[in-house]
């Protein structure tokens, strides 16, 4: 058990993924990510010496048009959704951690 | 108002005919959502006033002969966005979201005129194969209430199977539509991948997802399918292949003679149940019976189209979500002090257990040192389970076999374990890989449950699902067994 992923790269992927787990929550989900990695691993019996990847399975090649800018004029609209606006802009947090000093 | 009794173009001859209006039947859809649903819960969203003032505005205009869907109500999964009608996804994150936006489908049915009655209930970003896995509800089967509906279009196929609407649309990423028609006794369809539009699909693995009508008939799906495929400017993986009028086929109940059938060995094999397996042989017999040819072929590679689904729906899954990070829209969570917190705090807390999963088989799948070995190799496998389908397509008109590998399990039985939940997709992911065409149909019943069959076709050969499809259901009458749900028929 435990063996193709650890803890350790368990918070790794997380961190990669933006994500955090509870000491709990990393405990449940270790061993579980773990036997669905090994599922995963069953694929190195299928021989694809030589075989293409498949990326997408799309009819359509490769389509251009012109880059024509679109005014959807609904920025009220979507500032609406937004959890912190004003004045036509979305507001964040500093990207500073307001508690370093500076 | 049920619509066990009345099939799209019946509806349609009677909101022609003044024998119902739009507004009626529009409030009459309403009346039997808000009487069925508390033991059902497929609805996440009503969308009464703005339903109601379009059915008016439809009856003051008249219906005419050569608008089919006018005046006839559909449910949407919670994963198109509706402008103005707030779209979700089941999730947390999504709560509040309302989109400025109508999906490719969804203003297709508009411009159609079909009245969008309210969202369907699925699982969170249709990660899930029985709506466990929303934020807000579990959908019950509409044939018992103590068994999931499927997943995850599990709102969308309980609402048709319990006669709430005629009509509703879902999306399929590994059997989404499919499963859940056939949970629910009704008929679904996994359209060719570019044969309808994704656009306003929120999206979840956009190599693999399609949207898809789901029914009581074969002939009402086609009707649909019709209304909602073609190219889209918006998305450009949609095909420029011309769109049949699907439904004008179908008049014919023999029309599979001299076809030859292909039903692999693998979708008969261990882990099916007995029931399925009777329900198909004898499903097999009746195509024989019509002067089709079933022969026993192989899809030798079907088995590993599970694990390389779940890493490149996965991989797929943990980029496309990446845009979910409480800055634009959606859920931001309260304590924070920077901006990395808003992005890590803000997902951690408003993506469900499962959807996080995904999200982090996918990272791990792409991330440095594992990608060759899991996810480039599955996009190998991929190609190899494509070459499976075409050998026997070159040769066989279409595939049958069942859609699941058993019947609706018990709500709480296989939540907890991921593994045995990612089984069941087993005959349908592979459809999904290669991008084929998938038709789900009613074909019997094991323990008091409907068993669904599978049709896989060529690509954008919808057409001979479709007619396959009509064949059986002309000749068998298990579309037309009904759930009893609270006595009501």
């Amino acid at each position: 058990m435990a063996n193709r992923i650890n803890r350790e790269q368990v918070q790794h992927v997380a961190s990669l993924a933006k994500l955090e787990f509870t000491d709990a929550e990393l405990d449940a989900f270790t061993p579980q990510l773990d036997d669905i990695i090994g599922m995963f691993e069953t694929l190195s019996e299928v021989d694809t010496d030589g075989v293409e990847v498949t990326s997408n399975v799309s009819d359509q090649l490769n389509v251009m048009r012109e880059d024509v800018a679109d005014n959807w004029g609904q920025s009220a609209a979507l500032l609406k959704n937004a959890p912190d606006a004003a004045r036509g802009f979305i507001k964040v947090p500093a990207i500073i951690d307001e508690s370093e000093d500076n | 108002m049920n619509y066990f009794k009345q099939d799209l173009a019946s509806l349609h001859a009677d909101l022609v005919a003044k024998k119902i209006s739009a507004k009626e039947l529009t409030q009459a859809t309403f009346d039997n959502i808000k009487a069925t649903d508390p033991k059902i819960d497929a609805f996440l969203t009503l969308n009464e006033d703005a339903a109601l003032k379009q059915a008016d505005a439809i009856d003051a205009q008249g219906i005419a002969a050569d608008q089919p869907l006018a005046g006839i109500p559909v449910a949407l999964k919670d994963n198109l966005v509706t402008k103005d009608l707030k779209t979700t996804a089941a999730s947390k994150i999504l709560e509040n979201f309302n989109p400025v936006y109508d999906a490719t489908a969804v203003s297709k049915l508009a411009n159609a005129q079909m009245v969008t009655v309210g969202k369907t209930n699925l699982d969170e970003f249709a990660m899930g194969g029985s709506t466990e896995n929303s934020a807000f509800k579990t959908t019950k089967n509409a044939w018992d209430q103590t068994k999931v509906p499927g997943g995850s279009s599990g709102g969308s196929a309980a609402a048709v199977a319990s006669g709430q609407v005629p009509v509703a649309l879902g999306s399929d990423t590994g059997g989404s539509i499919r499963q859940p028609a056939a949970f629910n006794g009704i008929v679904g369809i996994k359209p060719t991948y570019g044969r309808v539009s994704r656009w306003g699909l929120i999206a979840f693995g956009s190599s693999l997802d399609q949207i898809g009508p789901m029914t009581r008939s074969v002939k009402d799906n086609a009707t649909i399918l019709s209304a909602i495929a073609g190219h889209d400017d918006h998305d450009l993986t949609s095909s420029t292949q011309a769109v049949p009028d699907f439904a004008a086929d179908l008049n014919d109940a023999t029309s599979v003679k001299g076809l030859r059938i292909g039903l692999p060995k693998e979708f008969l094999a261990e882990g099916v149940d007995d029931g399925v397996k009777a329900a198909i042989l004898a499903a097999a017999d009746t195509y024989r019976k019509l002067g089709a040819t079933v022969d026993e072929v192989s899809l030798p590679h079907n088995k590993y189209g599970v694990a390389a689904y779940y890493i490149i729906g996965s991989s797929e899954a943990s980029s496309n979500l990446q845009r979910f990070d409480g800055i634009r829209y959606g859920y931001r969570a309260d304590d924070v002090k920077n901006l990395e917190d808003v992005y890590v705090k803000s997902r951690s807390e408003g993506f469900g257990e499962e959807v996080k999963r995904r999200i982090m088989l996918g990272t791990f799948s792409l991330s440095a040192g594992f990608y060759d070995a899991y996810f480039l190799k599955a996009a190998k496998v991929r190609t190899v389970i494509i070459n499976d389908f075409k050998a026997v397509l070159k040769d066989h008109d279409f595939i049958m076999g069942p859609v699941a590998p058993t019947t609706a399990f018990g709500i709480g039985a296989e939540i907890k374990d991921p593994i045995t939940m990612y089984m069941n997709d087993v005959l349908t992911i592979p459809v999904n890989l290669a991008g084929l065409p998938g038709l789900s149909l009613p074909a019997g019943f094991s323990n008091n449950l409907p068993v669904g069959m599978q049709l896989i076709g060529r690509p954008f050969d919808e057409s001979t699902l479709y007619k396959a499809g009509y064949a059986f259901e002309q000749n068998t009458d298990f579309h037309l067994q009904l759930p009893t749900l609270g006595g009501q028929n």
